[in-house]
């Protein structure tokens, strides 16, 4: 019986009959934001089964920040990320040696998303949500009355990314106005899927998602419209979708997507194949949930891959609240 | 022959020493993290603040609230396993049938052979739900439904320990107590069980450490909100919790929030360790002794 079992685990921790051909079998393995992770993950799976010969590439999901120090540190091909590389991230990988490409994949809305039980925040200022999530409001503002007067006296409770997430980062700068600032005294995760738990089962929660986790829990969750009080951009409250996401009315929360490659691992030819997959299988984008960016983007992005150019077009680093597709074509110029 | 003899005995003084030294290692580990971690934060607002937001903009090390939360959750665990354990432990050393007791101590025990990520989505997929049907307002994440479902995961080892001890109360002593007419309710309660006392507090305190350090469960259904209340209703943190949180995020090594959750570990081990000696102190202070 023992033995039996030893036998089973050494078999399975043997990845048997791989071994002979050694390009074949170096595994891509790729970290970082869960936001990115549903695309990678999805075209992991289609390079997995468009190419049987190679191992399909393990996605994680330590959050943008995790992702970058692992990429840093030389453990990763390829760092999934929902806002460019910030500049102490650039001087640590500057450090190691390592260099990237970067690469824009797409676009997506960070939904406000309330219980479908919440009869009251049909709409949402920006102004509201600094309220709820700025520092400040930590232990003093928990009920759903003090961020509006006409919402009910019950205790808010609120779900968001954590603090090493590209969507924590990006979502304190549109709301707060200074990036990973905020409250302390939330549910706060790595994944996205506590928080679609937490929210779909608490009728006085509100959380923070990338439109993909809202996608795929459609009848656990409601979208609050949110409204930025400016009017050039689309009046009233706009609720984020394909439409106003790709088309810069659904602001500050639009954001772009990225991943980066491992210059080193870029001379690798499957490295090579998977990323051009991003660039094939842009339906699979539209699939789990996010926005294509435009076909010029794609061809100038193809280009810069192909041409192993390094660095970002970020310079200032960090999330970029407002960037409407025109802007970051303009940026990859 | 002697010499093998000699040998066997040095492999298993090397095999006792071995957990020492990796119990030793631990605690050293743990003490020198924390050192470093007082170093920087003044010990009076570590254990007396009321705010723990540590891998936030505006860090604050108190860690009342997760202590608040352990002690939440497992008060709840202790108040379903202490009377179902205690009962059932009754059940089993005094009235059951010597069949009916070989069958249903495996069966009990078997309860706390169940992984505990089991147990956690049990609590998180199942009982809270079920909460929700008669609580309005309770919270997807809370302490109520992980508390209930460690308690019945700690219930058997109240129960089995308990009955150990009843087991250990001589015969002649019950024999005693109907010779001069008690009933088995009478004797049960006012001679076993006093009689068996300081082995089931032991057992008592033992299911509360036990409780106490418990991760899974707490991890993936109470929530990730540190929160100083003792209402069961709403998302909590516990300290085995936070652990588990910061160990899965990426908190670069050597910094002050890395630092944190060695701090909370030795603060968790001391507790523990209280407990523990406590309980061994009962069992030794109060042990009738039965020539």
């Amino acid at each position: 019986m023992l033995t039996v079992g030893v036998y089973a685990c050494g078999g399975g921790s043997q990845p048997a009959g791989e071994g002979s051909d050694e390009t074949a079998s170096a595994l891509i393995t790729v970290d970082g934001s869960s936001t990115v992770f549903p695309i990678a993950e999805a075209v992991a799976e289609e390079f997995g089964k468009a190419n049987r010969n190679v191992r399909t590439p393990t996605v994680g999901i330590s959050g943008t920040g995790g992702g970058f120090q692992k990429f840093c540190r030389g453990e990763t091909d390829i760092s999934n990320a929902s806002r460019p590389i910030r500049p102490a991230e650039i001087e640590a990988c500057a450090k190691a040696g390592i260099e990237y490409i970067e690469v824009p994949i797409a676009y997506d809305g960070l939904a406000i998303v309330v219980n479908p039980k919440n009869t009251w925040a049909t709409t949402m200022t920006v102004a509201e949500l600094k309220t709820m999530w700025a520092p400040e409001a930590q232990g003093k503002v928990t009920r759903w009355n003090q961020v509006r007067a006409a919402w009910p006296d019950r205790e808010i409770r609120l779900f968001g990314a954590g603090v090493d997430s590209g969507t924590y980062d990006y979502f304190t700068e549109a709301t707060v106005g200074k990036e990973g600032a905020s409250r302390g005294d939330f549910t706060s995760s790595e994944d996205d899927n506590v928080i679609v738990q937490g929210v779909a089962s608490d009728e006085l929660a509100l959380g923070f998602l990338p439109l993909a986790y809202v996608e795929a829990n459609r009848e656990k969750l409601k979208i609050v419209p949110v409204e930025d009080g400016k009017a050039d951009n689309g009046a009233g409250p706009i609720t984020p979708s394909a439409q106003t996401v790709r088309d810069g009315t659904y602001q500050p929360l639009s954001r772009p997507l990225f991943i980066y490659v491992s210059r080193k691992a870029a001379d690798r030819p499957e490295i090579q194949q998977f990323v051009q997959m991003f660039f094939d299988r842009t339906d699979l984008i539209k699939e789990v949930g996010y926005i294509e960016l435009t076909p010029q983007i794609y061809e100038l992005a193809r280009k810069h891959f192909a041409d192993k150019k390094t660095g970002t077009a970020f310079g200032e680093g960090g999330s970029q609240v407002g960037m409407t597709l025109e802007q970051l074509l303009a940026k990859e110029r | 022959m002697k010499r093998f003899e000699r040998a066997i005995e040095w492999a298993l003084l090397l095999c006792a020493l071995l957990s020492i030294g990796t119990t030793a290692g631990i605690i050293v580990v743990l003490a020198i993290e924390t050192f470093a971690f007082l170093r920087e934060v003044p010990i009076t607002d570590f254990l007396f603040g009321r705010e723990w937001t540590p891998l936030f903009a505006t860090p604050r090390f108190g860690v009342l609230p997760l202590v608040a939360g352990t002690v939440l959750v497992s008060a709840i665990a202790m108040l379903v396993a202490l009377p179902m354990g205690l009962l059932s432990a009754i059940y089993l050393s005094e009235y059951a049938p010597t069949g009916v007791r070989r069958a249903v101590k495996p069966v009990l025990e078997i309860l706390a052979g169940v992984p505990t990520v089991v147990y956690g989505y049990f609590a998180l997929l199942f009982v809270t739900p079920m909460l929700q049907q008669f609580i309005p307002g309770l919270a997807g994440f809370n302490a109520l439904g992980p508390g209930i479902v460690m308690g019945i995961m700690i219930l058997p080892l109240v129960s089995s320990l308990s009955e150990d001890a009843m087991q250990g109360v001589p015969r002649g002593l019950r024999e005693g107590a109907y010779a001069l007419g008690a009933t088995r309710m009478q004797t049960s309660l006012s001679v076993v069980l006093p009689a068996a006392f300081s082995g089931i507090t032991a057992a008592f305190i033992l299911a509360a450490s036990r409780a106490i350090g418990e991760t899974m469960i707490v991890a993936i259904a109470a929530g990730q909100q540190p929160r100083l209340t003792a209402n069961p209703f709403v998302p909590v943190e516990t300290m085995t919790a936070y652990i588990v949180q910061v160990s899965l995020g990426d908190t670069p090594q050597g910094t002050l929030e890395y630092r944190t959750i060695f701090a909370v570990g030795m603060l968790l081990f001391l507790g523990t360790f209280a407990l523990n000696l406590v309980s061994a102190w009962l069992r030794e202070r109060y042990r009738e002794v039965y020539a």
